[in-house]
């Protein structure tokens, strides 16, 4: 445990930030979710670094339940995914647009 | 310095498939770099000693949720895309924004860096699984129950949605 | 039972027959049709309160009672209760608005059956009570003028009530309008009373009233007496009541009759004891009231249409009034609107019993082919209805004498009462009286001739309707006759609560002076003018038997008159007066005075001033705000693409700021 805190932040926002391009930049639906996934492991690191370098066991809860959260999320997100499939036969966001003006 | 060299190891392999996951064309390719990304995400967790979420990374996140990414694109039957992405003015501004949020967040580490404790301070058991057990069964009960209807709204939404047909 | 308690029921209780009448039929149409169980409830609420009134009336109040319910509104140390007062001149208001509206409303029954909002005719009769108690309770100005609009409010609303034909609708507006006039002057004066004494409790009023200088004091009366003018119907706003015939006749019967237009004279009554301290206006409220009561009763001679004689006759009664209240008699004002109450809802509700059966020959008629224009309203084609209404005809009767003031009928008592004040204080060395004296008299004298001209026309002679072999009208079902009988009796015995200051040397007191004057050391709510001269009982004598002469001579030479002479009759008349009657059958163009030097002017100016300015400027604006929001919102709609990316880019352009803003 001779690795400082900072490499942990620092790798976390390294992912953190290719996880956002990710989402910014491609255009199937699936890698956007999975991107976003890696968002929230980004954060994970973040959250197990602080909670064993402070001592307090919460941040290990709390990842804990991060990961429940992104398990429900990937599963109502595929599932939205598989609906507009099925209706516009694409995963390509430029193509669905039923929000605009 | 072993410790530090599995650091820079994982670290680096980490960073390498998610850029891997960002540029692959076939969305299969994509899914497995992110599986690997999170096989490392997950050595990092044993080098901070929180075995138990390592585990949990392993099983839930490469085991469980990749699985389900990887049903739904063989499900879809989707291949490579056709050409490369094409870049216009969002994707360019998209580029500029995650470099500087890159640096914003590099910059808040860096100007942070002596208020953070210099080395763990932390029980040789503190990512054990009683000691997240204990805490997770006392203090945090009634989260832990809420998530619990969390998944099971999220199960019968996700049944829902995948089963109905849309006009 | 309390006496808040019974307040609040007085009070609501016509309020809950508003809302029940109003809003259930509105929510569910088919209980529209059920006339018996709206009449029912509409009658029971304005019954009800009559019963609980009599009760507060038996327990005395010789001292003034105050309900304070509810702080209306508090703004500095200026505030303003829903506080209602009970003493003897409140009591026998509220007494005769639910007396009389309850025997309307019964009336209303029959007369409305069969109409399509025979429900709404029900709501807003009883919104009307529910306003006027309001109006009459009231222990301050403000909520007194919260019941005097509303009183107005339903006014419009029930001569309107058959708005499907525009003049009906007309006629409401102008009631409306005009009345408007003389809402501003009671605002401005309560502006004035709120400026100078701080509140609007009649208490305070009074109490203050001596302090203030005495240009402020006139300015005050005088604005009351122009709202007076406006409810009361006198010159120069007396034009609306005419046209506010054009209601069904129970309205004119309550509110055109005998409560709301009442409402002038209660206010000066409760304002007694400032306006005697104003005597130059009071001399203005004598003469008006002299003045009208003439010009109305000269008018009423020359009007065929058997509601309009009845309209210009209460305002010509009211004239009466004013007159009463100009020379300090306020008592006796209030006498008369007792008495005036009785016998013109009588003759206004038998007038409707006629109309009423004239439309079923109107209906008759159309049956068997006659395919002219036929007005049911008009005396012309009357005459002989006695013999087929007889009830209508005895209680018509009755309430004519009584209007006449033939002797021992309650108009004989109240008339003669108001003229005996006006003489005595003319000779109490008030000069003005002298006038207003002599034009009472003449006007007793039309009074008696054109009331028994209308029953003559109506009720005796030949058939004049077509067809009058074949049809002829039947009397009206109970629930008209029985407040007809109810009333006449009223009018036959209701003098004898203000018996003349004769019958004292009889030991028989003057109850309604005893009453709301009070007698030796008590005082009523009611303050009357101080006489210094007492005029002898030779003279009382002689006056008393010169009233009885009057009334008798009016109504026999009129009987004679037309009963030698029916119809033709108006012809002679005519040919005697020439152009005179030819105003007076135009009432005196009061209609056409206004429409060219108020109404024109007013519609012009707007035309040629105002309503560009609205069209360009006004709208102009309204339009350029709009159209604003228009093409910001086409351009920002852009904005909207749809696609989720877009949405993502910012979003991380927002995270981008809140990092900025939290490190800086």
């Amino acid at each position: 445990m001779e690795i400082a805190l900072s490499w942990y932040l620092g790798l976390s926002a390294v992912l953190f930030a290719i996880g956002v391009a990710g989402v910014l930049f491609r255009s199937n639906l699936i890698i956007i979710l999975m991107s976003v996934e890696l968002m929230l492991n980004a954060v994970n690191i973040t959250l197990v670094a602080l909670s064993q370098y402070m001592g307090e066991v919460s941040g290990q809860i709390l990842v804990f339940f991060v990961m429940s959260v992104a398990a429900a999320e990937a599963a109502i997100g595929l599932a939205i995914v598989i609906a507009i499939f099925r209706n516009k036969l694409t995963v390509d966001v430029n193509n669905i647009n039923l929000f605009k003006w | 310095m072993l410790a530090e060299s599995l650091f820079i190891l994982l670290g680096t392999v980490s960073v390498v498939a998610a850029l891997g996951m960002l540029i692959a064309r076939n969305p299969v390719t994509s899914a497995l770099w992110l599986i690997l990304t999170l096989f490392c995400v997950a050595g990092l967790y044993l080098t901070l000693s929180a075995e138990f979420i390592a585990v949990v990374q392993v099983l839930v996140y490469a085991g469980a949720i990749m699985v389900l990414f990887l049903f739904v694109i063989m499900l879809l039957n989707l291949g490579a895309l056709p050409q490369l992405e094409k870049m216009d003015w969002k994707k360019a501004l998209g580029f500029v924004l995650c470099v500087i949020v890159l640096s914003q967040l590099v910059f808040i580490v860096a100007t942070s860096l002596q208020l953070m404790p210099a080395t763990a301070t932390v029980a040789e058991d503190a990512g054990a699984a009683t000691t997240i057990a204990k805490t997770l069964f006392t203090r945090h009960m009634l989260d832990f129950e809420m998530i619990g209807v969390l998944l099971l709204v999220a199960t019968v939404g996700a049944l829902m949605l995948a089963k109905r047909k849309f006009a | 039972m309390d006496t808040d308690l019974l307040l609040l029921l007085i009070v609501l209780l016509p309020a809950a027959g508003a809302v029940l009448n109003g809003l259930l039929p509105l929510m569910w149409p088919q209980l529209r049709r059920s006339e018996a169980a709206i009449g029912a409830v509409g009658t029971a609420c304005v019954a009800v309160p009559f019963v609980l009134a009599l009760v507060l009336f038996f327990q005395g109040f010789a001292e003034p009672y105050v309900g304070s319910f509810y702080t209306w509104m508090g703004v500095g140390d200026f505030s303003v209760s829903v506080a209602y007062r009970v003493d003897h001149l409140s009591l026998i208001m509220a007494l005769v608005v639910t007396g009389v509206g309850a025997l309307i409303h019964l009336y209303s029954i029959g007369y409305m059956h069969g109409d399509r909002s025979f429900w709404k005719f029900f709501a807003y009769l009883n919104l009307f009570i529910f306003m006027m108690l309001n109006l009459v309770l009231a222990d301050n100005l403000l909520l007194m003028f919260l019941g005097w609009e509303g009183v107005g409010l339903c006014s419009y609303l029930l001569i309107g009530f058959w708005y499907e034909d525009f003049k009906n609708s007309q006629a409401a507006t102008k009631a409306f309008v005009v009345n408007r006039i003389g809402d501003f002057a009671f605002l401005l004066a309560m502006f004035i009373l709120v400026r100078e004494v701080g509140s609007l409790d009649f208490a305070e009023v009074f109490a203050a009233a001596g302090e203030m200088t005495a240009g402020t004091l006139n300015a005050v009366v005088f604005l009351l007496f122009i709202g007076a003018t406006g409810k009361s119907a006198q010159i120069p706003l007396f034009v609306w009541l005419p046209d506010a015939m054009a209601g069904p006749t129970p309205v004119s019967a309550l509110i055109h009759a005998a409560t709301m237009v009442t409402s002038g004279l209660y206010l000066l009554a409760r304002m007694s004891s400032v306006v005697l301290m104003a005597p130059t206006v009071m001399g203005l409220i004598a003469v008006t009231g002299a003045l009208t009561a003439l010009v109305a009763a000269t008018i009423a001679i020359a009007q065929t249409d058997i509601k309009r004689v009845l309209a210009y006759s209460t305002v010509s009664q009211l004239g009466f009034m004013f007159m009463a209240s100009g020379v300090g008699a306020f008592f006796v004002a209030i006498f008369h609107v007792v008495t005036h109450a009785f016998f013109k809802a009588c003759l206004f509700l038998g007038s409707g019993s006629v109309i009423h059966g004239m439309h079923h020959v109107e209906h008759d008629l159309r049956r068997a082919g006659y395919k002219d224009p036929f007005d049911p309203q008009d005396m012309r084609t009357m005459g002989g209805l006695g013999r087929f209404m007889p009830r209508t005809r005895w209680t018509y009767l009755a309430a004519t004498l009584a209007i006449s003031g033939i002797p021992l009928t309650a108009g004989f008592f109240s008339k003669d009462e108001i003229l005996f004040k006006a003489f005595e204080f003319g000779y109490d060395g008030h000069l003005f009286a002298w006038f207003v004296w002599s034009v009472g008299i003449g006007t007793a004298l039309l009074t008696a001739f054109y009331m028994m001209r209308s029953y003559m026309l109506t009720f005796e002679g030949s058939h004049r309707w077509p067809m009058a072999q074949r049809v002829h009208p039947h009397e009206s079902p109970w629930t008209i006759t029985a407040p007809l009988v109810v009333l006449a009796a009223l009018s036959l015995v209701g003098g004898f609560i203000g018996l003349p200051k004769l019958a004292e040397k009889a030991g028989l007191a003057n109850w309604i002076h005893g009453y709301l004057v009070g007698h030796g050391t008590h005082h009523g709510p009611v303050v009357e003018a101080a006489a210094t001269a007492h005029v002898s009982v030779g003279i009382e004598v002689v006056l008393i038997v010169l009233g009885s002469l009057i009334a008798i001579g009016g109504v026999w030479w009129a009987w004679r008159f037309y009963a030698l002479h029916e119809l033709t009759g108006d012809e002679r008349i005519r040919l005697r007066f020439g152009g005179l009657y030819r105003w007076w059958q135009r009432s005196y163009y009061w209609d056409e005075f206004y429409d060219k030097v108020a109404v024109r002017p007013v519609v012009g100016g707007a035309e040629n001033a105002f309503a560009p300015f609205d069209n360009r400027v006004v709208d102009g604006l309204v339009n350029a705000v709009a159209r604003t929001a228009q093409q910001i919102s086409r351009m920002a709609r852009h904005l909207q693409t749809g696609v989720v990316q877009a949405y993502a880019l910012a979003i991380v352009l927002g995270v981008v700021v809140v990092i900025a803003l939290m490190v800086r």
